[in-house]
């Protein structure tokens, strides 16, 4: 099948690069650029381990196709850091034991990242809510709750 | 004195790895020349293959080639099973790693794709064509029993795979007697379905296989608990010898019991490398991980216990159908005997215990261990028991515990079952647990909301379960085909920083960071100078893995043990250095000093600098500073607590919400109490998800209509509460740190927890029993059904 | 999962659209993606082209002017979950739109694509239904037709819109100062598909409902409207009684098919329909529950 040419900015780098239509967002940055931060666990939509920023939304880059981001800016779990310095969130999700075997993390952390943006002061209920889309099977989800409204309060002083 | 760092809650050394995307999973791993594997699986339950045709699969771009059965049998040995009970007339049937003439599950590997992509393998899957011919298949595990059941293998007539007997005291007689003296003696009876359940880590199965022909040499990436039992396996599986074999389990996703197994898939894998002569990958998609990883549970049990009028009970016994799927996995028929069986005097004081478990094969995917394995289910029977009687003898169900817990007790502890707990205070964590309810006050709240039609229900647990397995002597007599002791190196460099090589293989659990903990509590080193090494069967010392909340306890012990070969050998060097007497120094905070003058002392880095250059060793003494253990634990550990459950159910639609959930625990002393309570946040909510939502259904044609997340529910975020994590501390006498396991006791405990609560909730309608998972329309089918009763 | 080969097209406008639909055999459109997608991946769905129409951006937003909603095909759940406006004009809809799937569905699945999909176990159906709202599409040669729900959904993922045509937006009225909406679900514990889900629109006057429109969804092949409870619920105050009285008459308006599976049955998905309906008006109404 005929390849497409696409461009994408991922973590505020420019590629360029010709893809089969039927490659999944999520194969595109594992595969072709090495990002394998970004998880696949599941083939449905529900588990929420392959969540990326999509020009500032948070999306399942399972559920999307690579030819379908023609164009956008991709943010995954590599560009969150600046440099050495944890992004907030990574910070909080450590001081409070927000992941055990860490598969689940960076969709949880992509999807927090959204969630204070939209609401910087979420109540405990609120954050659960706002997790519906993410599986954890090791933490109980307690301590992830506890590390985004700690985040919360870190970011929103 | 600072804090002591054996105690402290300190952040996880693995977590900026995890956190920033840049741990490697073992999908995330890319060789040279990378070839990607695709598996047909079979679409029946039971069939015979007449007939496969690659040939339009062979030619399909990309393809390398397609391998079935017909190519691996007779190269690869069957897929063994590594846990064969003793006395149980144990049928351990063929597994090929590819069906060879017969497949018996949906799911059963049929063939193999290879292929330069991933896309093209599943392109050419479609193309290749087999001739089944359906035959017919059985799935519930005492149905499979029944005469006139469909047969699954030769040599297993009536599908049983085996029968194990646990008996201690005389169950029969002590029935007899209640049956006879009816007067002072009360009998209960129950049917129990512990449905089956999918282990659901969230990192499917994955393996990469690179065969150096050359050296013949294989590696093997794999997804696993325990590389060092894969690599044994590998070599018997595969002919290649086992210092031929390096097997590594990098960053793992999760395991829950699922990644224990040695599968065929991963030895398919092993083929294609082998005889390609290049790296394959293969890894599990979720459709596939549903059908292809082990399952767990599935157990039909009758269960009966006796009691004297005044709340004592007398007896316990129980009769087990145990579903193995369609092979035995590599610890299948542990779990619903050992692990189970086993563990039938909970924490009670039960005189006459008498179980017989039959394992039998069904058309199912092969079962194993899933989180708790065959103890949740051992507690579940006990505890829904004790609830049957207290509401027959009308005395209140905490105190009918409170009427047979054993006494606290230090160091041994004999119960019918044949096992000496370790040490005991149930009585502590269940005054605990009742006083952060307050019980009273909750069965107020309860009689009040009753009356204006809102239900609210209590749980409450106790329980002791049996992990950190285990002396290897004892693995040997149940039939474990392999040891259970651990292994460690601490290893010292000239520049006073260390490494710790383990042979357990954490996937979750943070032994990264306790196990520094532990070599920094008795070495003075910063946690930050200790790394931890495992998962690299090159680079560790042999383990037997991580499983039965075993690796804190006796890989733990171990760590210990050489952190401690280590201090003496550096007393003697510092004796040395120092020119004084070895019985003069002594040890304080990382320092060596002689005693009453503390300023003449060497430090750890000192020691281990002086002991790396060797410039000046006693005679006698080697260079270096560096220690092995190889620790085998004297006993199991026996962890226990109390668990409390507060739900309310809505009786118009049946639904049911946790609002409150306790747990307190006793896992001796806690070396990170952070990770002692995420390990138990975790284990709750997963025995909370067998209570309320999951369950695995198959039609009567062995299709699995659970196989998806769109119908299998994993709990999330929104489902669950809170939970309030408590904690008592009764030391093991058994091992070095006196700890006990706690990655498992969250779960054994809080499935009937849950239940006993929704039952508690719904006692004023009239439902006494309901099938797992809680769902609502079972709940509102019930209450349906006791109104009109 | 890896999805089976296809073309992939992208269309700048609806009538390239239609005429990248009318030139391929077996041509599919694809939006957010959320119900194609998993359907390409588990190799359920084969079509030899997809056309995308995610940019088309005359498909997009929401505009409220003269007493109605018109929101653009391939506004997204998120769009319409966090609209002010929307959430003024017709509140329902905001909130139906705020329990689809979850943030990232949200965030990429479109009110068109979920509509035209027309699985029994989603929202809009329903919502649409009980609104009384209006379906614009557009065909060949810049033909346009407009639909109501009731002649839109023909069964299970089945509608009447031909295979060249395109769901432009979709009209719904905006709710007047006695109007009260809402939507009730049973949702499903692993997938968050609606078991059962009860919309209603009431106008209430002084404390009596004057006018009821009232749909349920997920138990149905395709939404239907509960006539017998709307009737019993006109002209009466809205009280704990007599919304429960009007609830009990559901199983009159579901004599026709209803789905059951293994985790809820038809029977169960029967008698809930009352219950959500019933759930639906005490929100409503606020009536409270206990």
């Amino acid at each position: 099948m005929e390849k497409i040419p696409i461009q994408v900015t991922v973590n505020g780098q420019s590629h360029q690069a010709e893809v089969e239509p039927r490659m999944l967002l999520v194969h595109f940055l594992r595969e072709e650029l090495g990002l394998t931060g970004t998880k696949i666990g599941c083939d449905t939509s529900q588990c929420g381990a392959c969540v990326v920023m999509m020009n500032g939304a948070t999306v399942k880059s399972c559920t999307c196709l690579a030819v379908q981001a023609d164009g956008a800016d991709i943010g995954t779990i590599e560009g969150l850091a600046n440099g050495n310095d944890l992004h907030p969130i990574q910070e909080a999700f450590w001081d409070n034991h927000g992941l055990q075997c860490g598969y689940c993390t960076a969709g949880m952390i992509m999807t927090a990242v959204e969630m204070l943006e939209r609401n910087p002061h979420p109540s405990a209920d609120e954050v659960r809510a706002g997790l519906e889309g993410n599986i954890c099977r090791c933490t109980g989800y307690q301590n992830i709750v506890k590390s985004i409204l700690a985040a919360a309060e870190k970011i929103g002083g | 004195m600072t804090t002591r760092i054996f105690g402290s809650g300190i952040r996880r050394r693995e977590d900026p790895r995890l956190m920033t995307g840049q741990a490697a999973f073992t999908d995330d791993i890319k060789l040279l020349g990378l070839l990607h594997a695709a598996i047909l699986r079979s679409p029946h339950a039971h069939a015979k293959i007449n007939s496969i045709d690659t040939s339009a699969a062979r030619a399909a771009p990309g393809v390398l080639a397609v391998y079935t059965g017909a190519d691996t049998d007779g190269v690869l040995n069957p897929i063994p099973c590594a846990w064969l009970p003793p006395d149980s007339d144990i049928k351990a049937v063929p597994h090929p790693a590819l069906a060879v003439d017969t497949v018996r599950y949906v799911g059963d590997g049929v063939a193999v794709v290879v292929a330069e992509s991933r896309y093209q393998a599943e392109d050419a899957l479609e193309l290749i064509t087999v001739d089944y011919g359906v035959l017919p298949s059985v799935i519930n595990p005492k149905a499979a029993m029944d005469p006139g059941a469909p047969q699954l293998h030769e040599d297993a007539p009536n599908n049983q795979a085996f029968h194990w007997v646990v008996a201690g005291g005389d169950a029969d007689a002590a029935f007899e007697t209640a049956a006879g003296d009816p007067q002072n003696h009360v009998v209960v009876s129950e049917n129990i379905i512990q449905q089956r359940l999918i282990p659901h880590a969230v990192e499917t199965r994955s393996a990469i296989a690179n065969w150096q022909s050359a050296m013949g040499e294989l590696t093997l990436w794999s997804t696993s608990q325990n590389p060092h039992i894969v690599r044994f396996l590998c070599s018997l599986v595969t002919g290649v010898g086992e210092h031929k074999i390096r097997v590594i389990a990098t960053d793992v996703g999760g395991g829950f019991g699922s990644k224990i197994p040695m599968y065929g898939d991963e030895m398919v894998t092993a083929f294609c490398s082998m005889q390609l002569r290049r790296p394959v990958k293969w890894t599990e998609t979720r459709s596939e991980a549903y059908l292809a990883t082990t399952h767990g549970r599935d157990h039909v049990q009758h269960v009966e216990m006796a009691a004297t009028k005044d709340g004592k009970i007398t007896a316990l016994r129980v009769v087990v159908h145990a579903g193995m799927g369609a092979y035995l996995s590599t610890a299948g028929p542990g779990v619903p005997t050992i692990l189970h069986g086993l563990m039938y005097s909970g924490p009670y004081d039960i005189p006459n215990i008498k179980g017989d478990v039959y394992g039998t094969f069904t058309n199912t995917t092969p079962v194993d261990a899933c989180r708790g394995a065959g103890r949740p289910e051992a507690t579940f029977l006990l505890e829904r028991m004790i609830e049957l009687l207290a509401s027959e003898l009308d005395i209140d169900p905490v105190e009918m515990r409170r009427r047979n817990l054993i006494q606290p007790f230090e160091d041994g502890h004999d119960v019918a079952t044949g096992v000496t707990y370790d040490s005991g205070n149930y009585q502590g964590t269940l005054d605990l647990a009742m006083q952060q309810l307050d019980y009273p006050a909750l069965r107020q709240e309860q009689a009040e909301l009753r009356s204006h039609g809102q239900y609210i229900g209590v749980g409450v647990t106790t329980y002791c379960e049996i992990c950190g397995l285990g002396p290897s002597q004892v693995a040997g007599a149940v039939g474990f085909g392999g040891g259970l002791w651990e292994s460690a190196i601490v290893r010292f460099y000239a520049t006073g920083k260390v490494n710790v090589f383990i042979g357990t293989s954490p996937h979750g659990q943070g032994e990264e960071t306790t196990f520094a903990q532990i070599v920094s509590d008795e070495l003075g080193v910063p946690v930050e100078d200790i790394e931890v090494i495992h998962g690299d069967t090159d680079l560790t010392p042999m383990g037997w893995g991580t499983y039965g909340s075993r690796t804190t306890v006796v890989g733990g012990g171990a760590v210990a043990l050489s952190a401690r070969k280590i201090k003496d050998k550096g007393k003697a060097l510092a004796a040395h250095l120092l020119e004084a007497a070895e019985e003069d120094i002594e040890y304080e905070d990382g320092k060596f000093f002689v005693r009453g003058s503390p300023d003449q002392n060497k430090t750890i880095q000192d020691i281990a600098l002086m002991a790396n250059v060797a410039w000046n060793m006693p005679e006698g003494m080697e260079p270096g500073l560096e220690a092995t253990t190889f620790y085998d634990p004297p006993n199991f550990s026996y962890p226990f607590g109390a668990h409390v459950a507060v739900v309310s159910v809505d009786p118009d639609n049946g639904h049911i919400v946790l609002q409150r959930y306790i747990a307190a625990d006793d896992c001796g002393p806690q070396i990170n109490p952070v990770i002692v309570e995420g390990q138990v946040h975790g284990g709750v909510v997963h025995g909370a998800g067998q209570a309320l939502w999951e369950g695995v259904v198959y039609d009567d044609n062995g299709q699995l209509l659970t196989g998806s997340l769109l119908d299998y529910a994993v709990p999330r975020a929104h489902m669950v509460p809170d939970m309030e994590i408590l904690s008592t501390v009764t030391p093991s006498p058994h091992n070095p740190l006196g700890v006990k396991g706690i990655g498992e006791t969250g779960t054994i405990a809080s499935t009937v927890t849950i239940y006993n609560a929704v039952l508690d909730a719904l006692k004023p309608l009239g439902v006494t029993k309901l099938e797992m998972p809680l769902t609502s329309e079972r709940v509102w089918r019930a209450i349906q059904q006791a109104k009109g009763a | 999962m890896y999805a089976p080969e296809f073309e992939y097209h992208r269309a700048a406008t609806v009538a390239e659209a239609i005429q990248l639909l009318s030139s391929n055999e077996d041509a599919k459109l694809i939006a957010g993606g959320h119900s194609l997608l998993p359907l390409l991946k588990l190799r359920l769905a084969r079509p030899s082209v997809l056309v995308d129409i995610g940019r088309i951006s005359e498909l997009k937003g929401i505009t409220i002017s003269d007493g109605t909603v018109r929101i653009g095909a391939l506004t997204t759940h998120w769009e319409i979950a966090s609209s002010h406006d929307l959430e003024h004009a017709c509140g329902i809809m905001a909130e139906a739109a705020g329990g689809i799937g979850d943030t990232q569905v949200r965030n990429r699945g479109t009110i068109g694509g979920n509509v035209v999909h027309a699985d029994p176990a989603s929202d809009w159906p329903t919502v649409l239904t009980a609104l009384g709202a209006k379906f614009n599409i557009q065909g060949a040669g810049g033909s346009t037709r407009t639909v109501e729900p009731g002649d839109f959904f023909v069964g299970p993922l089945t509608t009447t819109m031909g295979e060249q045509e395109v769901l432009t937006s979709i009209e719904a009225p905006t709710l007047g100062h006695h109007q009260r909406a809402e939507y009730a679900k049973m949702a499903h514990p692993a997938s968050g598909f609606a078991v059962v889900g009860a919309a209603v629109v009431v106008t209430v006057e002084g404390d009596v409902c004057t006018a009821a429109r009232i749909a349920v969804g997920g138990l149905v092949p395709v939404p239907v409207r509960m006539t017998s409870v709307e009737t019993a619920l006109v002209g009466k105050a809205l009280n704990q009684e007599n919304i429960a009285e009007a609830a009990s008459h559901a199983s009159n308006d579901l004599q026709g098919e209803i789905l059951g599976d293994f985790f809820a049955s038809a029977e169960y998905r029967k008698a809930m329909a009352e219950v959500e309906i019933r759930h639906a008006l005490f929100h409503a109404t606020e009536v409270s529950h206990h």
